[in-house]
């Protein structure tokens, strides 16, 4: 029998007892609708968490170190790349290759060091960070007091909770509530502070200057210590926990990076790297590379390491979050498929009642001349139809079901004074998925009737009266 | 499909229709072996119209199924057109039905849920003949009938003769060589029992067709028949030629 016709006789036949049939379609479609708002839910939640953590700046971001930094680490990636030595020197050429490469955002070197501040006349010792303006969107500076810096070189600063409470010697006893950002902030915005620190002077010409606090000379390269100062003007106060605080936001106070790069601040690794300063290039310890999208940090990162460098990224970390996803989605997946499987009882229920019911007419069928394969043909239909059917209300049901339970959850978010999160997503590969996947399962609910119909016996159906 | 897979008659070499030899049909009821069909050898002629006769389990029923393919010898041979059906597979014996063979019964079985112009298109669906030509057919065919005017009733709509008439017209439609009836008119009164008959009558002078009729009704068989066979516990207990008595009418 040709397709058209077996769905038409198929479908006739769902209508003959339509009752049953839609019983078990309904029981079907619940099936589908617990596996979709299963589905639905696992992978809504995976995507707030990615949202979450792309806004944290972590998920787009790669560290790049000189492979000489990692000397002696015996990292598999040291094993694979080339031997130390001949490593590249992570200087100014180099990350502005990198900024150029594609589906790179920004590049920009990580500084960071320790240094002295002072603010009403009262010295205090804290580690500062430089950040790029992009950090701005970055979910450690929500529910920070003041604004971000004016600009890329501005002459600003904005502190740490708890280096402004040092500031204002305002530091709770253990136990005590600590004092909101807002009353810390009230009296330090606007203020200024007082950055002391030693400045690397390049020196080309041999005579040192009085004042320096000390000149270095090795292989003919050279270079001064000079203790400089810069005067900041306050124009935040941030809410971080300091035991939170991840990547560059690990630091007490911040400035903007083309000042801080402006400072020549002596680094630590200033006094290794010294043969290859000489160049006049700058140096650096370690690169932030921000990629424009998270997936593309893969690519991104081999390159950077076919450069020769070594690369660190959360994706590392993230892997693992992807397993604990495709766990989760394993144990929803199945949860929601044994309403599936129980309804799925329901089609072979209702076909092997068919059978006995329509025994004769399978007997007339056989009679007339419908071969084996037409009548297995018709009851495999006829599940088929009941599966696709039951799909189809099955994910509009779970759907609905999900926007409620979103709408619910909402409304409790806005109680507890949280913002709105959108946890519930239903792509459109899932409803195709659960249709299709309601089709095969109900087809294989109706291989045992659909066989068992194909093999009775012509003459002994006809014989029933 | 029907009429390029069915033979004509021109193809006919063999003179004889059907022929069984030594065909035995038995089967298990309980510890008891029945023998349904024991032992009957029959040859009927092409265009002959044969009466099956015998009292209620003398077999006769059981060796027309054997003939329609319906049902496989336990032993013997049943050979339809040089073809043995014993040895057909489930799909050729479908095919066979299909195509060579047409079928009335006692109780019409038409299906209660199709109209009838469903029923008689049924077989050509089978046939995958297309949708166009399937209704064109359909409809000609209860034409023949006389039923133009009831083709989108149910079966319980109509009377029993209607009804008998619907499922010669299903048994027609593919132009089958060989008409088999169970007891035809068994539910049907006299008048319209001899309407039944003289149709059948019809499409064996008409048509060429072979018939085979199982009936336990004597009289009815002389009227109708040129030939009648009897069988009794399974065996051929007698076959003589007949001159039907309404030949000339109708």
């Amino acid at each position: 029998m040709k397709i058209p016709d077996l769905a038409e006789l198929a479908l006739r036949n769902l209508r003959e007892s339509i009752l049953r049939n839609s019983l078990t379609t309904i029981g079907i479609s619940v099936g589908v609708a617990s596996l979709v708002a299963m589905l639905s839910l696992g992978i809504g939640l995976q995507q707030m968490a990615s949202r979450r953590l792309v806004k944290s700046g972590l998920f787009d971001t790669i560290i790049v170190t000189s492979r000489r930094e990692m000397r002696g680490m015996g990292r598999e990636e040291e094993r694979n790349g080339p031997i130390p030595g001949e490593s590249r020197v992570l200087d100014e050429p180099a990350r502005a290759e990198i900024d150029k490469m594609p589906n790179v955002a920004e590049a920009y070197p990580d500084i960071r060091f320790a240094s002295e501040l002072r603010f009403d006349d009262k010295d205090h010792m804290s580690v500062i960070a430089a950040l790029p303006q992009s950090a701005k969107s970055n979910d450690a500076f929500e529910g920070m007091q003041g604004s971000f810096f004016t600009s890329e070189d501005a002459s600003e600063a904005i502190l740490q909770k708890s280096f402004a409470e040092e500031l204002l010697g305002k530091t709770p006893a253990l136990g005590a509530s600590e004092p909101s950002v807002v009353d810390l902030a009230k009296p330090l915005l606007g203020k200024e502070l007082t950055l002391v620190y030693s400045q690397r002077e390049n020196s080309p010409p041999p005579p040192l200057r009085p004042d320096s606090a000390g000149g270095i000379e090795v292989a003919g390269a050279s270079y001064s210590v000079v203790s400089r100062e810069q005067k900041l003007k306050i124009v935040g106060v941030a809410d971080l926990d300091p035991e939170s605080m991840r990547g560059p936001t690990r630091a007490k106070v911040f400035l903007p990076l083309k000042l801080a790069e402006g400072l020549h601040v002596m680094l630590p690794t200033d006094l290794r790297e010294i043969s290859r300063a000489a160049s006049g290039q700058s140096v650096y310890s370690s690169i932030s590379v921000r990629v424009k999208n998270p997936s593309q940090i893969q690519p991104v990162e081999d390159a950077i390491k076919k450069m020769g460098f070594t690369t660190f990224s959360i994706l590392d970390a993230s892997r693992g979050l992807r397993q604990f996803f495709a766990v989760l989605y394993a144990f929803l997946g199945i949860f929601g498929s044994l309403a599936l499987i129980v309804a799925s009882v329901g089609i072979v229920n209702t076909l092997v009642m068919a059978i006995l019911e329509r025994r004769r007419e399978i007997g007339i069928m056989k009679a007339i001349g419908a071969s084996d394969g037409d009548v297995q043909k018709l009851f495999f239909a006829e599940a088929g139809a009941m599966g696709i059917l039951g799909g189809i209300v099955g994910v509009l049901l779970g759907w609905a079901i999900g926007q409620v339970i979103n709408f619910g959850t909402n409304i409790y978010l806005k109680r507890q004074s949280l913002p709105p999160e959108h946890f519930w997503a239903v792509p459109l590969m899932l409803v195709a998925g659960a249709i299709v996947f309601s089709f095969f399962v109900s087809l294989i609910a109706g291989t045992y009737p659909a066989r068992r119909a194909a093999r009775l016996d012509p003459v002994q159906a006809l014989r029933y009266e | 499909m029907a009429s390029t897979t069915a033979p004509t008659s021109s193809q006919d070499t063999s003179t004889f229709a059907i022929r069984s030899e030594n065909v035995c049909r038995h089967y298990k009821m309980g510890e008891t072996l029945i023998r349904a069909v024991d032992g009957v050898s029959l040859d009927v002629r092409a265009g002959e119209f044969v009466a099956l006769l015998g009292s209620s389990g003398s077999g006769k029923s059981s060796m027309l199924n054997l003939i329609a393919g319906l049902d496989r010898p336990t032993s013997g041979s049943v050979i339809v057109q040089d073809r043995d059906l014993a040895k057909m597979s489930r799909e050729e014996l479908a095919k066979y039905r299909l195509h060579v063979v047409g079928m009335v019964f006692q109780s019409f079985n038409l299906i209660a849920s199709m109209t009838l112009l469903e029923n008689v298109e049924l077989p050509l669906r089978f046939a995958e003949v297309d949708r166009g030509k399937r209704e064109t057919m359909a409809r000609e065919a209860l034409e023949r009938v006389g039923l133009k005017a009831r083709l989108d009733h149910r079966p319980s709509e109509l009377s029993g003769g209607e009804q008998q008439r619907a499922a010669l017209a299903r048994a027609l439609i593919n132009r089958p060589k060989l008409l088999l009836a169970d007891e035809p008119t068994g539910n049907l009164d006299s008048h319209t029992g001899t309407e039944i008959m003289n149709m059948v009558r019809d499409f064996n002078r008409e048509l060429g067709m072979t018939v085979v009729m199982v009936t336990h009704e004597r009289a009815l068989a002389e009227r109708y028949v040129q030939r009648m066979v009897f069988l009794a516990d399974g065996k051929l207990v007698d076959d003589r030629s007949n001159s039907p008595s309404a030949g000339g009418q109708g």
